[in-house]
């Protein structure tokens, strides 16, 4: 007990933290549309994240329309389809699951979480969501323009980006989508600021950083590697957009397109690639992390029992978060860079497993000798351990650097990232809103729906990248709308492929349910009280559902305890919350 | 109880798919098989740690779901206990990191005996070229790239004189003798990807990149590109032959070299040096 | 990249020594109850709004070395052509210096009619206003002098780099020419934007330091702007020495 250190009252004043002077909205324009409460703010994102990501959605199916039945939609050409792959990529992985984890979960959860009456900087905060918002018309304006939106990839590799060659690099596709990125990457910096300064100085008396719930830990070092990792990806973007509307040559080397000889110059590819990936290697932690955090909870609570390895699970958040960024050239083992890189980046990727797999081993272990409530949201947690974890150990192949070399470029590669970032972290986004609609809305999503939503899209995304991997196991690259005649692919992987496409459209079509259910629950969902899940975390503790305007009433709460006191020996409930100073009986809050 | 069942049929599954999936590899060309063991090795242990780790998932929920009068155990942590663990998943590591390492050093270490194949990548087509008699391949610039001279070959290094250029779909390899693949491109990333061959390299315009060989076995096999490179990217085919050292020297003696296509004002003084010097 | 790793080690070494105050090998299962964990002992000292400006000088920081490690990789290239820096850059770095200075010296200013030392705290936090002095009137010219010296040098700078630019591109040094061209414009032109950017914060003080704001906001107002052209003064100086051809990467030299 040596690390605990009494003080008395004689230099505290009760409520030692300074209360933020709140900016009180009066018209229904401060109030709902231009608003700078972080609740508010956290909905603007989510409402736009998700439809964004229901276009994106609607491309995936396109996609899996021309892999499953090639030459049966004459409107899917090569062009067509490039541009619907990357659209998709980039969309999904930047504008939906960053912005929603972030801005959207980070922005309600995090003052809420800590004993915060909202973020540091509202109207930074403010701004940051109408830019993101900028950025998705930027983007959604790129598909409108002549030429089309790019097809260069989400990964945007030049020379081939701004060639023509390539569809949208002529017109404005292309110079939509970087400036599209631009604007997210400084809107987010604003949002990111509110978001580590906010957990840094907001946190209510007795929140010490050990006492913060593992989503917030999670967001926190989230943010902390995006506004770390976006800078590269705005550098790689400033660059690109110079090279394509100014004609230097960053990136592009003398090259003779087409019989042409063109004017660029010495530029060198493979620094883009470099650039793109020491952000995009941390930007996969930036939306896994959040999920680590977030689905700790959600096990947590249903299974009434704390999250096993508190410690651990904090050191391998901050240490996964910085192993990040020495891990980027995996992505690059065949670019034709130094081969020595490849001896260094595979060391450090196969490091990363390790703290990893302790974070999978903790989670299977809280469950041990739990009291386990099968919700929905812990059915989306149980479907997020799977296949984050089939979608790990398929990272082990890709990150061995030799290993790697016959398995890149092919659907490998799209099934691995697809398992570990598409399927498991929506998992836990499926998870979290059944959890935290009820605090939002005051109602309860509908369950038997909710169940159904969880088997059809959790059997069905298993259905759909399991069986891909051995696609690219046989050989067959990524990329390509159609598989012509290559004598190395038997004619069973087209029917392979048409099964997968028809699981994808299942799974499409189940998330219909989730939405209808999202907005049928508004009115027709059962009353859920303050506290449905019996849950320890400051959130669960306000005097309001929905939270008013402030969060907590009068008085800000006062934190006694780490938020994982569930099934505490000689407590008299199995839960106790975390502004509870007692052993179980809830503290009134003022209203 | 459903969900119990559910996790036992993935792994259940997933093992059987694996286990009676038609969908291998292609059977190899070259001396990589040692890659095939990799993944191999890889496959063993991740597969074992997926079942491990969900079926004891799915024997909690079995055992520990949610009944009247359940209280959970109270346990933060167990230093022990995730120390093992710890230890345990880093020798797994190790072993899958050590072995790869060996074979990444053997694999970027080419065999001084090697001949070299220089491969050039245009959208959307592939073309070759030979060292020839002399053994050297000459100088070349995407500068000079024209179409008299579609590789771009120096028309004032005496080495390029000999250059087998092929400028068609179709190399030819002769079996049992490695070979390093100079890979470049004239305008955009490519990659030179031959599945039996497991070995593959981006092309980068602006440098010249490499992996190497050794033909194990007669056939032919298709070329495809690995880096999206526009809209023809997927019809960036082409074919490679694997031959006995007999029918690759009658190959070679069809094909023709940079001073025989190179219309007779670009022939240099240059001599073309006959033996391998 | 070596300079960005370099930049992101010096980052890791300010986080993990702030998470070793976190008190991350403690066992927060065992410290709960009635023992009350004073959260605020871990909570850093300064303000939210300084907390948040140093978050956002890391990201700015971070961006130029991004931007000095492409420099650096591309200049060990063959086809680099060292670009002759115009002389009207040595007379612009001395006018960033004296925007420094002014700001500096308007925040002493300020910091001398500092009655807020003398306020008192009120039990439910915050500070008696009731008696606060307003700005005195002298010491209100002193800073207000100071911020327009402040804000109308940086302006000279943004128009002195333009001058540069006009100078090296009527000189035949154009954008796409040479990458040293393009690097030459790119660092300082995005440099240029953060100093315009600045001048917005600073239009906003030099409002605040007219109008009736309190002593304390203005001092927090000044010391923000003062903190953020320091940065950038240092920034400017290492682009001077990178586009002086002076740096290099020890990684890739040592390549070639």
């Amino acid at each position: 007990m040596a690390d605990i250190h009494t003080k008395t009252d004689e230099h505290i004043t009760p409520t030692e933290v300074a209360e933020v002077e709140l900016y009180h909205a009066t018209s229904f324009w401060t109030k709902y549309i231009f608003s700078q409460d972080a609740k508010v703010i956290a909905i603007q994102y989510s409402i736009v994240a998700i439809a964004i990501g229901f276009v994106a959605l609607a491309l995936s199916s396109l996609i899996r329309l021309q892999l499953g039945f090639p030459h049966l939609f004459e409107f899917i050409t090569p062009e067509t389809y490039y541009q619907f792959v990357t659209m998709h990529g980039m969309i999904m992985v930047v504008y939906l699951l960053t912005a929603l984890f972030l801005g959207g979960f980070g922005n309600y959860l995090i003052p809420l979480m800590i004993g915060a009456r909202d973020m540091v900087f509202p109207y930074v905060n403010m701004l940051s969501f109408w830019i993101y918002f900028l950025a998705v018309i930027v983007l959604v304006v790129s598909f409108f323009v002549p030429g089309g939106p790019t097809g260069a990839g989400w990964t945007l590799y030049p020379p081939q980006a701004i060639l023509s060659g390539t569809p949208g690099s002529q017109g404005a596709g292309i110079i939509l989508m970087l400036a599209s990125l631009a604007l997210f990457i400084i809107g987010f910096t604003m949002g990111g600021l509110n978001y580590v300064v906010t957990v840094l100085q907001g946190r209510t008396r007795g929140m010490t950083m050990m006492r913060l719930p593992l989503t917030i830990w999670g967001i926190f070092t989230a943010t902390v590697l995006a506004l770390l990792a976006f800078p590269a990806l705005l550098v790689a973007t400033v660059m690109m957009l110079f090279d394509r509307v100014l004609g230097t040559s960053f990136f592009m080397p003398s090259l003779i397109e087409f019989g042409e000889h063109l004017s660029y110059g010495g530029g060198s590819p493979i620094m883009f690639q470099h650039l793109f990936w020491f952000f995009g290697h941390p930007e996969v932690y930036i939306v896994a992390l959040p999920a680590f955090g977030i689905v700790s909870d959600l096990i947590s609570v249903n299974a009434r029992k704390n999250i096993f390895g508190y410690r651990m699970m904090v050191w391998a958040i901050v240490g996964i978060g910085g192993l990040s960024f020495i891990v980027w050239a995996h992505h690059m083992y065949v670019s034709g860079m130094h081969p020595f890189f490849g001896f260094f980046f595979a060391t450090t990727t196969l490091i990363i497993a390790v703290p990893t797999a302790i974070k999978v081993y903790n989670w299977v272990l809280t469950l041990w000798r739990g009291d386990i409530h099968l919700t929905t949201p812990m059915l989306f947690s149980i479907g997020f351990i799977v296949t984050f974890v089939n979608g790990g150990l398929t990272g082990l192949f890709l990150g061995n650097v030799v290993v790697d070399v016959p398995l890149s470029d092919t659907m490998f590669v799209v099934a691995h990232f697809h398992m570990v970032m598409g399927v498991a972290p929506v998992m836990v986004i499926m998870g979290a809103i059944y959890h935290w609609y009820p605090k939002i809305t005051g109602r309860m999503l509908n369950d038997a729906m909710g169940k159904f939503h969880f088997w059809v899209t959790f059997v069905g995304s298993y259905l759909i990248f399991f069986p891909m991997h051995y696609v690219g196991l046989v050989g067959v690259p990524r990329r390509y709308p159609e598989l012509g005649d290559a004598a190395f692919i038997p004619e069973s992987v087209a029917t392979l492929n048409a099964f997968i496409s028809i699981s994808a459209f299942v799974v499409g079509f189940a998330q219909i349910v989730f939405l209808y259910n999202l907005i049928r629950s508004i009115r027709n969902g059962k009353h859920a009280g303050s506290n449905p899940w019996r849950a320890t975390t400051l959130e669960w503790q306000t005097a309001q559902t929905p939270p008013g305007h402030g969060n907590f009433g009068d008085e800000l709460p006062i934190v006694y305890r780490w938020p994982y006191d569930y099934s505490v020996p000689g407590a008299s409930v199995d839960f106790i919350a975390q502004n509870d100073p007692g052993t179980g009986a809830k503290p009134e809050t003022t209203s | 109880m459903a969900v119990v069942i559910l996790l036992v049929l993935v792994v259940l599954g997933s093992v059987l798919f694996h286990v009676f999936s038609p969908w291998w590899w292609t059977e190899i060309a070259t001396n990589w098989s040692v890659i095939d063991d990799m993944i191999s090795v890889t496959f063993w242990i991740t597969g074992a740690v997926f079942a491990a780790v969900i079926l004891f998932m799915a024997y909690c929920i079995f055992k520990f779901q949610h009944t009247e009068g359940r209280v959970a155990a109270y346990e933060p942590e167990n230093n022990k206990l995730e120390i093992w663990l710890t230890i345990i998943t880093s020798l797994g590591i190790t072993a899958l990191l050590v072995p790869g390492l060996v074979v990444w050093f053997q694999f970027v270490t080419v065999p001084g005996i090697a001949t070299e194949v220089e491969v050039l990548a245009q959208q959307w087509y592939w073309s070759y070229r030979l060292p020839g008699k002399d053994g050297k391949l000459g100088m070349v610039d995407n500068r000079l790239i024209s179409n008299e001279n579609p590789l771009g070959i120096n028309p004032n290094d005496p080495y390029g004189q000999d250059d087998v250029v092929i400028d068609s779909d179709a190399l030819h390899l002769p079996i049992g003798k490695p070979i390093k693949m100079l890979l470049r491109s004239a305008d955009v990333l490519h990659d030179y990807y031959v599945p039996e061959f497991r070995a593959k390299m981006d092309m980068v315009p602006g440098m010249v990149t490499y992996f190497w060989i050794e033909p194990t076995r007669t056939g032919e096999f298709d070329v495809l590109c690995a880096e999206l490179c526009g809209t023809g990217h997927y019809m960036m085919s082409g074919k490679v032959f694997i031959d006995t050292q007999e029918d690759y020297e009658l190959w070679l003696l069809e094909q023709l070299t940079f001073a025989e296509i190179s219309p007779s004002e670009n022939l240099s003084t240059a001599t073309v040096v006959a033996d391998g010097n | 990249m070596t300079t960005v790793l370099v930049f992101l080690l010096i980052v890791s070494s300010v986080s993990i020594w702030w998470l070793s105050k976190q008190r991350l090998t403690s066992k927060p299962w065992l410290q709960s109850g009635l023992e009350i964990f004073d959260g605020h002992a871990d909570q850093i000292r300064s303000s939210k709004p300084k907390v948040g400006l140093i978050v956002f000088l890391g990201i700015i920081g971070m961006f130029f070395s991004l931007l000095i490690s492409g420099n650096l990789m591309r200049q060990e290239v063959t086809d680099w052509r060292q670009v002759p820096l115009p002389n009207i850059l040595w007379i612009n770095t001395e006018l960033l210096i004296i925007s420094s200075l002014c700001l500096h010296f308007a925040l002493v200013a300020a910091r001398k009619n500092d009655a807020s030392l003398f306020l008192k705290k009120l039990p439910q936090g915050g500070s008696d206003l009731s008696n606060i002095e307003m700005i005195k009137p002298s010491v209100k010219r002193a800073v207000k002098n100071r911020l327009r010296l402040a804000t109308f040098t940086s302006i000279a700078f943004l128009a002195g780099q333009m001058i540069a630019w006009k100078e090296l591109s009527n000189s035949g040094f154009q954008l796409t020419g040479n990458p040293a061209n393009s690097f030459f414009y790119l660092l300082t032109g995005i440099h240029g934007l953060h100093i315009l950017g600045g001048l917005v914060a600073l239009g906003r003080t030099m409002l605040g330091s007219w109008l009736q704001i309190t002593q304390e906001k203005l001092m927090a107002r000044i010391e923000l702007c003062a903190f953020y052209w320091h940065f950038l003064l240092v920034v400017w100086l290492v682009l001077l020495v990178v586009m002086l051809g002076w740096a290099h990467d020890p990684f890739i030299s040592s390549h070639h």
